[in-house]
């Protein structure tokens, strides 16, 4: 399951391969070529990232110049002059959206962990019966496109009166955590039997067990869906397009397509306006870095 | 796992016992899963009947819907549109696929390498964009590719007049098609990425000390050890790709003409735009047959290629 190496392994893998690397043949001409095929790949690998990061990089930067600025140099990354009061305008303007969309990642984190958490250590940790039917159904259900689900969604909530209102966007989310519930199922089913005993014996009941005993030691998938979850919450855009009618209501996402000439006519606040969307997801991704890599690697080799 | 063990009555008083404390058990693993299987049926099965009744009938949301049978099914096959969307869907799809698994695997084996804290720092400058919001992504290439914007203003440079890139019929698809590809590589690299870690170095190593240089070595080894991600990575970049939807909507709404409306654009057009709930849903379901029937043939056509130890 574990794809991903420990540190351990990793340089002792090095070791075996710099052993190997001083093989006769090579130990007078291999060092010098492996060194520059080392340093000709650190170049590839640099320019790569630059390419990748240039959009990024070109939005960060416009950002902070002023419209002139953009308009007659369209390729400096340097600003004239640094406009810092760009971000304090654009934020001004998608305040409402930034709350919105935060409020609305915040439930979906914290009820996608509760639920995913506790069908994961049912499915992955208890016995009973209709288990494995139920957890076949689970896992059936991840097959169906999205798009299939969404008109039904969109009729239902229609005509129970949600649509315009918050709970399209994490009710259904909330109670159908199918990716979560693998995830932390195998995380649980990792765990030594022995921790469950010696709780029993000392008289927790089983939903204590799970609570006190079980979820610490899952932190790092718990991290992991925790922060899927966010991406998703964070960048849907599908969900409030169709089910939120009223301006106020609206998240992030929505404000900046659908709005833009609305609240920004100009391209520096709305290049503020798109970082300071892109920066929470990406400050939460490189904390939690590690488990993210490590719930998508695995999420691979089911 | 474990075995559910049977509740066999009737049982001597030991036994009801032990009847009793499995009941018990049941009903505690049923409480812990309640709140997910009552969010499937609600969310995912209900919506399933009613989308396949819906696909049947002429429905706008607001009036009842009435029943026409088929003849949603029919009329997409005479709309040219559909036609249209459908194609481009399946261009777009062949244009994201080789070039987002040949670029995830190119940087995955160049982040495999030893220095660990280079290939963090890098594996995060590829890996930022799929993270990144759609829209943010929409807005900001929707800048550089202006008629005047970063991108042609490069080309100026070396003497060549870019064209208008989203606003050519020419153009714009395969704009698309890069830009996708460009935010959805972090993805597949970091499976692949996990594929080449967890390949055993000794194998490696044997064919090394064999004389086998490294192209000989990526091709005859690495790579046939990779085929289960290379096959995960395909599979899950036909179902999205097959379904793009936000960066078209935020880049392009479709346009210029048709050229870069696609299949999920359409339908919640169908949808939401000209209220025609039935008819999207009739798309709706083509669209899981054709998902289905593609994934099914590749999981037959895996035994042909996909290597498992």
């Amino acid at each position: 399951m574990t794809h991903t190496m420990t540190p351990e392994a990793a340089a002792a893998q090095e070791r075996s391969a710099r052993s190997a690397g001083a093989h006769p043949q090579g130990a007078r001409s291999g060092r010098p070529l492996a060194l520059a095929g080392r340093g000709g790949k650190l170049i590839l690998m640099t320019m790569l990232a630059i390419s990748f990061l240039t959009p990024l990089t070109w939005m960060l930067s416009a950002s902070l110049k002023t419209e002139q600025d953009i308009a007659e140099n369209p390729m400096g990354f340097i600003p004239q002059t640094w406009e810092w009061q760009n971000y304090a305008a654009a934020f001004e303007s998608i305040r409402p959206f930034f709350i919105n969309s935060a409020m609305l990642a915040a439930i979906n984190v914290v009820g996608v962990l509760a639920i995913a958490s506790i069908a994961g250590y049912a499915f992955g940790r208890l016995t009973f019966r209709g288990r494995d039917l139920a957890f076949s159904l689970v896992l059936a259900t991840a097959i169906i496109p999205g798009i299939v689900l969404i008109i039904p969604q969109y009729i239902i909530f229609q005509q129970i009166g949600w649509v315009d209102t918050f709970f399209p966007l994490w009710v259904p989310r909330v109670l159908t955590p199918v990716f979560g519930t693998f995830l932390l199922r195998q995380a649980f089913m990792t765990l030594p039997k022995e921790l469950e005993e010696a709780a029993k014996l000392d008289g927790l009941n089983t939903f204590s067990i799970y609570a006190r005993i079980m979820l610490p030691q899952v932190k790092p998938a718990l991290a992991a869906v925790g922060v899927f979850t966010f991406v998703e919450s964070w960048n849907d855009l599908f969900g409030p397009l169709i089910f939120i009618n009223s301006t106020e209501r609206q998240t992030l996402p929505i404000a900046l397509a659908q709005f833009q000439g609305e609240f920004f006519s100009t391209t520096n606040l709305l290049m503020a306006a798109s970082t300071i969307t892109v920066v929470p997801v990406i400050v939460i991704y490189l904390i939690a870095q590690k488990y993210f890599v490590q719930g998508i690697a695995s999420s691979g080799l089911k | 796992m474990s075995v559910i063990e049977p509740d066999l009555a009737p049982a001597p008083p030991a036994g009801r016992a032990r009847r009793r404390r499995l009941r018990r058990a049941d009903l505690a693993g049923w409480a812990f899963i309640a709140p997910l299987i009552f969010g499937i049926l609600a969310f995912q099965l209900v919506p399933i009947v009613v989308s396949i009744v819906a696909s049947f009938t002429d429905w706008d949301g607001i009036t009842p819907p009435a029943f026409i049978g088929a003849d949603n099914y029919t009329g997409l096959a005479q709309d040219d549109l559909f036609w249209t969307t459908l194609r481009n869907t399946v261009l777009f799809t062949l244009g994201v696929i080789p070039l987002t698994t040949a670029g995830a695997l190119l940087l995955a084996v160049l982040c495999q390498g030893k220095s660990r804290v280079a290939n963090v720092v890098f594996r995060t400058a590829y890996f930022t964009p799929y993270v990144t919001s759609i829209v943010a992504i929409g807005l900001v290439w929707g800048k550089l590719l202006a008629p005047s914007g970063f991108f042609n203003s490069v080309l100026g440079v070396v003497g060549i007049e870019g064209p208008n890139w989203l606003t050519d019929a020419n153009w714009a698809l395969p704009a698309v098609i890069v830009i996708s590809a460009w935010q959805g590589i972090g993805y597949p690299m970091i499976i692949l990425l996990g594929g080449l870690q967890g390949i055993d170095g000794s194998i490696e190593e044997a064919a090394r000390i064999d004389g086998a240089g490294s192209g000989r070595r990526f091709f005859s080894i690495t790579l046939p050890l990779l085929t289960p991600q290379l096959f995960f990575v395909l599979v899950t970049q036909f179902i999205t790709s097959f379904q793009v939807f936000a960066l078209i909507f935020v880049l392009t709404s479709g346009g210029p003409g048709n050229a870069t409306n696609v299949y999920i654009y359409y339908l919640y057009q169908n949808a939401f735009t000209f209220g025609r709930l039935g008819y999207a849903s009739a798309m709706a379901w083509i669209l899981f047959i054709i998902i289905g029937a593609v994934t099914f043939l590749q999981l037959r056509l895996q035994k042909r290629w996909v290597f498992y130890n």
